[in-house]
């Protein structure tokens, strides 16, 4: 089964990957020009900016999981194929979660640099709240993603079901971003628990859920 | 209205009476004044959401398990009415936050949740508009119900499990009220499930006669092309 994982990574590696990359960063420019050149001001709402980034860019790529299976009946394929259906989402999970971590890795240091924030953070805490606020959206939207893909007016339905459910996401995220770039240094670990709580809850409920939504 | 709805009835005098209570019988809070009898159609609204929300899980689990449409109505219509309630409850919230706190809104963990609360189950409406075919709106609303109960007991505890500026009336100890509040609080929330009971009732039947109206329209089409 690890084999669907290395094949689906390898099928999707094109556009998903370009256009959340690409959009990031037209983020990135859109908030720099939004928000005016006072820097000194940037500093209190810096974390929150990353993050809605992020989640802008995640609900984009994370709505294309399924969207690629639906031309073609592929889906249907991979149904057919021997072996547990869990682990297929296992997998879709697995692969939208490695685009949105690779997509947060990159554009950190873009972000940094072009909104002109000095990096005083310590690195392993926020690279444990990028994965951690990763996986969060993860869970949620790839069994949201399925749900919206089969619906009409589904592509405009998955922001709407998403952005809701990722609120507690965003909230510990940016207050664990802003504790770790806070100098002097606060503790983040507090919110990147009640991070992970929800990580566990909104990662193992899809995977109960997914056996019925196999069906229609 | 027919001779088998005459329980529909007690409700009016039922409603009298909780309107009298909260607005005449009942004191006046001694800090909030007046301002507090918003909170027994507050409580009474936000006792309605959770038995509301609850119904709809329990009515999703149920047709996840057995595949009867039923059940699906059964947690369409409660989802439905819980958006309102939820509604009322934000509405009374913010109204009585003005008069209490000096201000409209403040995210606070239980203002937050509730928040929540109601926008992903008015996304829950909107995926159950937006689908057409009806085992399929089922099985996927029913998923989403699932996902969207999550916050409900989050909400419930949130005033106990972080720093709310939001009150906790019935606590561990007992009710922190007056007793005559009590029994306003109490005479509320039993007219408000009324209220539900009433709305269910409708509205269920009306689904029914919505799925009866479209079954036989497929009828008649296949008729019609055969």
């Amino acid at each position: 089964m690890i084999v669907y994982k290395d094949f689906l990574l390898e099928f999707k590696m094109k556009d998903s990957w370009v256009t959340m990359m690409a959009f990031v960063v037209m983020v990135i420019f859109l908030f720099a020009f939004a928000l005016g050149a006072d820097w000194r001001r940037l500093d209190a709402i810096f974390p929150g900016i990353i993050w809605m980034a992020y989640l802008f860019a995640g609900i984009l790529g994370v709505g294309r999981t399924y969207g690629h299976e639906l031309p073609e009946e592929a889906l249907t394929g991979l149904m057919l194929a021997p072996g547990e259906r869990t682990w297929i989402i296992a997998a879709k999970m697995f692969v939208a979660f490695c685009f949105m971590f690779g997509m947060e890795l990159v554009a950190s240091p873009l972000f940094f640099i072009l909104l002109n924030q000095s990096w005083s953070g310590q690195w392993v805490p926020y690279l444990v709240t990028l994965a951690l606020g990763a996986w969060g959206f993860v869970g949620v939207g790839t069994l949201l993603s399925a749900l919206s893909a089969n619906v009409r007016g589904g592509e405009a339905l998955l922001p709407v079901l998403m952005a809701p459910l990722a609120v507690p996401v965003i909230i510990t995220a940016v207050e664990a971003t802003k504790a770790i770039l806070a100098s002097p240094h606060q503790n983040p670990w507090g919110w990147l628990e009640g991070l992970l709580a929800y990580d566990v809850i909104f990662s193992a409920l899809p995977l109960l859920l997914y056996e019925y939504l196999w069906e229609v | 209205m027919r001779a088998r709805d005459w329980w529909i009835w007690p409700f009016l005098p039922l409603m009298w009476l909780a309107l009298y209570l909260d607005f005449l019988w009942s004191p006046d809070d001694v800090q909030l004044g007046p301002s507090q009898r918003i909170f027994y159609f507050h409580m009474g609204a936000a006792t309605v959401v959770l038995v509301a929300y609850t119904i709809t899980l329990v009515a999703s689990i149920g047709y996840l398990i057995s595949r009867r449409l039923a059940w699906d109505r059964w947690a369409a219509s409660s989802a439905e009415i819980g958006t309102v309630f939820t509604a009322m409850v934000l509405i009374s919230g913010i109204l009585w936050g003005r008069a209490a706190w000096g201000v409209w809104w403040t995210w606070d963990p239980r203002l937050t949740t509730t928040v929540i609360l109601w926008v992903v189950f008015a996304g829950y409406l909107l995926l159950r508009e937006w689908s057409d075919n009806p085992q399929r709106r089922a099985l996927y609303s029913a998923v989403l119900a699932i996902l969207a109960y999550v916050d409900v007991p989050v909400d419930y505890m949130a005033v106990r499990w972080w720093n709310s500026i939001h009150p906790v009336v019935i606590t561990n100890q007992g009710v922190n009220m007056a007793p005559q509040m009590v029994v306003a609080m109490v005479v509320s929330m039993v007219a408000m499930l009324y209220l539900f009971g009433i709305w269910m009732a409708i509205r269920l039947r009306l689904m029914r006669a919505e799925a009866g109206v479209n079954e036989l329209k497929n009828q008649w089409r296949t008729q019609l092309e055969g």
